[in-house]
């Protein structure tokens, strides 16, 4: 009988969520502790999956839409596009430049939302309670605007594939100017209260750092890579929507670790409100909805079509067999890939850097899963 | 300059001066539920609702089953029968599950004759399983929320 117990060992394993609030859903990790140091991180994921990509290929292409707003529900609209231009190449339809444009003012006011979101609950994570307020209340004007737009507020279904479904409200651009003009001092705000305050500096400065080889080894996009000084963006890469026609910077940062990844998302809504301030004084006259049928019926083929949302590059893959229904659909999720950098980004931390690290990757645990 | 800075806290009360500026009562956003009820917008997707017209109360519907075939979730169910006389088909029975609905409005878009609407009522809850089940009537009237005085 050996005379060592387990209470010897300093090694501890401990298990964090799935209902942890700090793992934003139902994320389990799995943390190896000695002490209060963190040795590996092991992610146990699929609390919350609902099997989209199946769902996807027992749908028709038009049935299939309300379903991609529930994997990233906090960019609905991003998803919604994603999807929707994934069907457009295949069927080889050109989107009127009406249509594009107001899909590029939604989709930049969903990255502001989601980056709002983020935001408040990553502060609230690191124990700063009062941006997420704030944000939230930012946040509820972007969704006042949605639900104007298409009557949903989160799930929004505001796209349809060859264009748009509805026309833009009675003072859209108005609207749209308005939150322009209001929000810009709010970024301010939060960069007041967070940019130079001690702990928050303190709490992110140097965790979690990720280098650029790191970034594109993992697949990792994003801020996350552009923090790490990778001049990534898919809007510049690979134009789509119009995107080329914008004037707007790609914010980097050096560091590769928290506190840049919060700066980078910072700039990236001042970016997006450039995008959509110069997006909506040149919203085109014309026709919202190309030329589609009724039932959407593909040519055999398949399409991959990546855009940039919020979270990192995302990918839709559509395989079509000439019927109504996709004959495989698979989804490039970018909370997914981030995820996988958790480990190496945690090693050698403390369990309070965790909290700031699955922060810091803006996760939603309904795209990792699907 | 940067010593100075740390030891009078400057950061910290940076922030505490944001804080203190959003603490005028102007900016109180909260809602006093059920008093005060939510105005939504005027394409609010919520609740469905069959539309009758208002001169003879028949209605609009003419059970063509779009709808049905439209909604990704299936859950609308639409029966009909053939008028003898005027040979054409009539509406039996709507039922719709809002259980299931995620409103999405495709049963709406697919309508042709504008009879099935999403409209702005959004308290929509039920006791039971069966009550979140709607049938032609429930459709037709909408729900009824109790109102409370507060």
């Amino acid at each position: 009988m050996s005379d060592t117990t387990f209470l010897d060992s300093t090694e501890l394993v401990l298990n964090m969520g799935p209902q942890h609030p700090s793992t934003h859903g139902v994320l389990r990790v799995i943390l190896k502790l000695d002490g209060e140091k963190v040795l590996g991180t092991d992610c146990v994921i699929g609390y919350l999956h609902r099997g989209v990509e199946k769902i996807g290929e027992n749908r028709t292409y038009a049935q299939f839409n309300p379903y991609v707003d529930r994997m990233d529900y906090v960019a609905a609209i991003s998803n919604g596009l994603g999807y929707c231009l994934a069907v457009e190449k295949l069927l080889n339809v050109e989107v009127p430049a009406r249509a594009q444009c107001v899909r590029v003012i939604l989709t930049e006011l969903n990255r502001i939302a989601s980056h709002l979101l983020w935001l408040g609950t990553h502060a609230l994570d690191i124990g700063a309670i009062t941006p997420v307020f704030y944000c939230l209340r930012e946040r509820e004007e972007a969704l006042k605007i949605f639900e104007k737009y298409c009557g949903a507020r989160l799930t929004t279904h505001a796209f349809r594939i060859g264009g748009l479904q509805y026309e833009t409200y009675d003072g859209f651009e108005q609207d749209i100017r308005d939150f322009n003009k209001w929000f810009l001092p709010k970024v301010d705000e939060y960069e007041e209260l967070l940019t130079n305050n001690r702990i928050w500096v303190g709490r992110l400065k140097g965790v979690g750092v990720l280098n650029a080889d790191e970034c594109k080894e993992y697949g990792v996009t994003g801020p996350v890579l552009r923090a790490a000084g990778v001049k990534w963006d898919i809007r510049k890469a690979l134009p789509y929507s119009g995107y080329e026609k914008y004037e707007f910077e790609i914010p980097t940062r050096e560091n590769g670790d928290t506190y840049d990844r919060y700066i980078v998302r910072m700039q990236e809504m001042r970016q997006s409100v450039r995008i959509m301030a110069q997006a909506v004084e040149a919203i085109p006259e014309g026709p919202i909805m190309g030329k589609v049928g009724k039932v959407i019926k593909p040519p055999v083929g398949e399409a991959y079509v990546s855009i940039e949302a919020p979270k990192g590059e995302l990918g839709y893959y559509v395989v079509s067999d000439g019927s109504t229904q996709p004959y495989r659909m698979r989804v490039r999720p970018p909370s997914f890939v981030n995820l996988q950098a958790l480990d190496r980004m945690v090693a050698g931390g403390l369990i309070a850097d965790v909290v700031a690290i699955i922060g810091t990757l803006d996760i939603v645990l309904g795209e990792v899963d699907r | 300059m940067n010593l100075l800075k740390k030891v009078f806290l400057v950061d910290l009360f940076q922030g505490l001066w944001v804080t203190f500026r959003n603490q005028n009562p102007k900016y109180i956003y909260t809602e006093q539920y059920p008093a005060e009820r939510p105005k939504v917008a005027e394409r609010y997707r919520g609740a469905p609702r069959l539309n009758i017209n208002p001169d003879n109360g028949e209605t609009l519907c003419i059970a063509c089953n779009l709808c049905a075939l439209a909604c990704p979730e299936t859950l609308i169910v639409v029966t009909s029968e053939r008028n003898e006389t005027t040979k054409r088909k009539e509406l039996t029975t709507f039922t719709y599950d809002t259980s299931r609905c995620m409103f999405c409005g495709l049963c709406e878009d697919a309508c042709p004759v504008d009879a099935l609407e999403l409209t702005q009522d959004f308290e929509m809850a039920t006791y039971t399983r069966e009550g979140q089940i709607w049938d032609r009537q429930t459709l037709e009237e909408g729900p009824k929320p109790t109102q409370y005085k507060c």
